[in-house]
C-alpha cells in the first residue's frame, strides 16, 4: 500500500487516538509539575484615630487573575507534587527509614501513607488474583471440556455472565449479597457463629472480598481462552501419553498444561494489566475505607468540588509508569517477533 | 470424542460433576437472587431476622398483599427517572459503536495492508494505550473541556469514548483483515479498482464477520464504562452505570435501597439478551487474538 493511500486510510483512527490519548497524557504530564497559583496577598494597614493601626490580609484579586492569565499553567514546582505527603512522600519516608527498628514496623508505617496504602492494594490484588485467576480458569475448562456437549453451550453460556455484566453493577450484586443482612453475610454469620462479624468493618475481611470478587469476574476469560485451547489439543498425544502409562494428573501436567502454555501467558499478561487498573468494585463495595487502588485515587482526587488536577495527574504518571512496567516484558516479545519476522 | 481410555473413572467424574455445579452456582446464583429480591422489599431483601424470607417475601406480603412488588422498578423508573439514562446510554452506545467501527474499519484495513515498518510501530502504540488504565487520561480532558465549555455534554464523552476504543478496535479488526486473502484486493486492483474501490467492493461485503464481534466489544466498553463517563458528564446527561453509582450514594439514607437494585436488573438485562444472541461471537472474539497469540 502506497504512503498516500495508507495516510488516508488511517488518518481519522490516528487522529482520535492523537488528540484524545496522546495529548492528554503529555497534558498530564504538564499539570503535574505545575501546580495552581496561590492567591496573591496583600497587607494593608486600617489605622483609625484613637483605636491604633491594625494589619490586615486580603486576597488581591486584580494581582491573582493577572498572575493566573499571565502563566495558566500555574507555577512550575518541578518534581515537588510527586514527592509531597499525597504521593511519594520522600519526607516522610526517609524519617520512616531512620526511625524504625525492624521491618515491620517499616510497613506499619509506611501503610500510613495515602499513595503506599493504595499501591500494596493494587499490587496485591494483582499479583493474588492473577494467578488464582489461571488456575480456576483451566480448572472450569477442564471440568466442563468433560461434559456432555448439550450441557457444553449452556454452561459456557451462564460462564460468561459474571465476565460480560458491568464491573461496577457485578461488584455491587455480590457487595449486597455479602451485607451483614445479606445472604451471604447472614450465612457466615451462622456459620461464623459471631453475631457481629462484619466483611465491612474488617480491612482483611474488606481486601478478600474485594479479590473473590477480582476471581468471580475475571476467571470466565480464562476458562473461554482454555477451552478453546484444549478443542485443539491433538488426542494422539494424550493417548500416547496413556499408552506410557501416564496418570490422569501426569497427563494434565506433561501434556494440557504445555500445550495451553502461550495462551496463559496471554491471559496471564491481559490479566495484570486489567487487575492493575482495579477500580470498579472499590466503588460497588464501598471500601474506601479499607481498600484504596491507585485508580480510585485518581477518581477521589478528580471527584468533588475541588478537582484537585494536580495532584490526580501525578497520580496517573505514576500509574502510567507502572502500567509500563508490566508491559515491557510484552513489549521485548513483540519487538524480537517483529525482528524475527523480517 | 472420548475414546475408551480417555473415560474418567468414577471418583473423578463425580469430583468434575459437583465442580461444575459449584461453578454454575457461582456464576448464575447472584444474578438470579438479585433479580428475585428486586421484586421484594428491602427488608426481605436485605433480611436480619430470617435469610427465607429473601425467597418467600414474608415483608412484601404484609405491605403489598403478594409476594412480588414492582415498587422498585416503579421508583427507579419513575421517580428517580432512570429511564433518562437508558435513553443516554442507548445513544452513547449506539454512536460510539457506529463511529469506531467506520473509523477502526478504515485505520484497521490499511495496517493489515501496509507492509511498511511503521505499522508495527503505530500498533505497538496502540497496545500501550489499550494498556493504560482509561482513568489516567481524564486528568487531561477537564481543563480544555471547562475551556471550550463543551464539559458534561453527551457527544463530548462519545467521541471521548471512541477514542479509547480505538487501540482495541485496530488490534481486532487488523488481525480479521489480516485473515482475507490479499489476493483478494489485488486482483481488484488489477481490474482497474483503486484501494478505496478495492475495500468498498471487495472487503466490505466479506468482512461482516469481524465487524460484528468487535462491534459487540465497543458495545461492551461503552455500556460498561463508569470511570470516564462519571467525570466528563454532567449530573443531567448521565448514562445508567455513574447513575447507579450515585444511587448508592444517595438512596442507602434515603432507604430506597431497592431503587438501586431495580436499577441493577434493568441495566444487567440488555447484557443477558446480548450473550444469549451473541454467545459464539463474543467465545470466538475473546480467542481471537489469543490463539494467534
Amino acid at each position: 500500500m502506497r504512503h498516500k493511500t495508507f495516510f488516508w486510510f488511517f488518518l481519522p483512527t490516528g487522529l482520535a487516538m492523537l488528540l484524545f490519548i496522546a495529548l492528554p497524557i503529555v497534558s498530564v504530564v504538564t499539570q503535574s509539575i505545575f501546580a495552581p497559583h496561590e492567591a496573591v496577598l496583600v497587607e494593608v494597614e486600617n489605622c483609625t484615630p484613637l483605636v491604633g493601626c491594625t494589619t490586615e490580609t486580603s486576597i488581591d484579586q486584580e494581582a491573582t487573575r493577572l498572575l493566573r492569565d499571565a502563566k495558566p499553567l500555574g507555577r512550575f514546582v518541578g518534581l515537588d507534587i510527586y514527592f509531597d505527603r499525597g504521593h511519594l512522600a520522600i519526607a516522610e519516608l526517609k524519617e520512616i527509614w531512620a526511625t524504625s527498628e525492624s521491618w515491620g514496623g517499616f510497613w506499619d508505617k509506611l501503610s500510613n501513607l495515602p499513595l503506599y496504602r493504595a499501591l500494596a492494594f493494587t499490587l496485591t490484588f494483582t499479583f493474588v488474583v492473577t494467578p488464582l485467576t489461571l488456575v480456576l480458569g483451566l480448572v472450569i475448562a477442564l471440568a466442563i471440556n468433560s461434559l456432555h456437549r448439550h450441557l457444553k453451550g449452556l454452561m459456557i453460556f451462564f460462564s460468561l455472565l459474571p465476565m460480560i455484566v458491568t464491573p461496577l453493577i457485578g461488584s455491587m450484586i455480590l457487595f449486597w449479597m455479602i451485607d451483614s443482612r445479606g445472604i451471604l453475610g447472614s450465612a457466615l454469620i451462622g456459620l461464623s457463629g459471631d453475631p457481629d462479624l462484619s466483611l465491612k468493618a474488617s480491612t482483611g475481611l474488606m481486601w478478600i472480598s474485594l479479590m473473590v470478587y477480582g476471581l468471580w469476574h475475571a476467571s470466565p476469560f480464562a476458562f473461554v481462552v482454555f477451552y478453546a485451547g484444549l478443542q485443539t489439543l491433538p488426542s494422539d498425544q494424550l493417548e500416547a501419553s496413556q499408552i506410557d502409562g501416564a496418570t490422569r494428573w501426569q497427563q494434565v501436567k506433561y501434556v494440557i498444561v504445555p500445550h495451553l502454555m502461550p495462551l496463559v501467558t496471554f491471559v496471564a499478561l491481559i490479566q495484570l494489566m486489567d487487575n492493575f487498573k482495579v477500580f470498579e468494585p472499590v466503588v460497588g463495595f464501598s471500601a474506601q475505607a479499607h481498600a484504596q487502588s491507585l485508580s480510585w485515587f485518581i477518581f477521589n482526587d478528580l471527584g468533588g468540588e475541588t478537582r484537585q488536577l494536580s495532584s490526580a495527574s501525578a497520580t496517573s504518571v505514576i500509574t502510567i509508569i507502572g502500567v509500563a512496567i508490566l508491559l515491557s516484558p510484552v513489549l521485548v516479545r513483540t519487538w524480537r517477533d517483529f525482528k524475527g519476522a523480517r | 470424542m472420548a475414546s475408551r481410555a480417555q473415560r474418567m473413572p468414577k471418583s473423578l467424574r463425580i469430583a468434575s460433576t459437583f465442580f461444575v455445579i459449584l461453578w454454575f452456582i457461582l456464576a448464575a446464583f447472584p444474578f438470579a437472587w438479585t433479580v428475585w429480591g428486586s421484586f421484594k422489599v428491602e427488608l426481605d431483601f436485605f433480611s436480619i431476622s430470617d435469610w427465607t424470607n429473601g425467597l418467600t417475601g414474608e415483608r412484601t406480603k404484609s405491605v403489598y398483599g403478594s409476594a412480588f412488588t414492582g415498587t422498585g422498578y416503579e421508583g427507579a423508573w419513575i421517580q428517580e427517572e432512570f429511564w433518562r439514562n437508558v435513553l443516554n446510554t442507548g445513544i452513547v452506545c449506539f454512536f460510539v459503536v457506529t463511529i469506531s467501527l467506520t473509523v477502526g474499519t478504515l485505520g484497521g484495513y490499511a495496517l493489515s495492508r501496509s507492509t511498511h515498518n511503521y505499522t508495527f510501530w503505530l500498533l505497538i502504540t496502540a497496545l500501550i494505550f489499550r494498556a493504560m488504565p482509561p482513568i489516567t487520561l481524564v486528568a487531561g480532558y477537564l481543563l480544555p473541556f471547562f475551556e471550550w465549555n463543551v464539559w458534561g455534554i453527551l457527544p463530548t464523552t462519545i467521541i471521548v469514548l471512541v477514542a479509547i476504543n480505538q487501540p482495541f478496535t485496530l488490534w481486532m479488526l487488523h488481525s480479521f483483515f489480516k485473515n482475507i486473502p490479499q489476493e483478494l484486493d489485488e486482483s481488484a486492483k488489477v481490474d482497474g479498482c483503486n484501494q478505496f474501490q478495492a475495500f468498498r467492493r471487495v472487503i466490505i461485503p466479506v468482512m461482516w464477520p469481524g465487524v460484528i464481534t468487535t462491534g459487540l466489544f465497543s458495545f461492551l466498553l461503552a455500556y460498561n464504562d463508569f470511570a470516564v463517563s462519571a467525570m466528563l458528564l454532567s449530573e443531567s446527561n448521565r448514562t445508567m452505570v455513574p447513575a447507579i453509582a450515585a444511587f448508592l450514594g444517595t438512596t442507602q439514607t434515603e432507604g430506597n435501597v431497592m431503587f438501586a437494585v431495580a436499577a441493577v436488573v434493568s441495566a444487567t438485562v440488555p447484557l443477558f439478551i446480548l450473550v444469549m444472541f451473541f454467545q459464539r461471537q463474543i467465545v470466538g472474539g475473546l480467542t481471537a487474538g489469543a490463539v494467534k497469540g
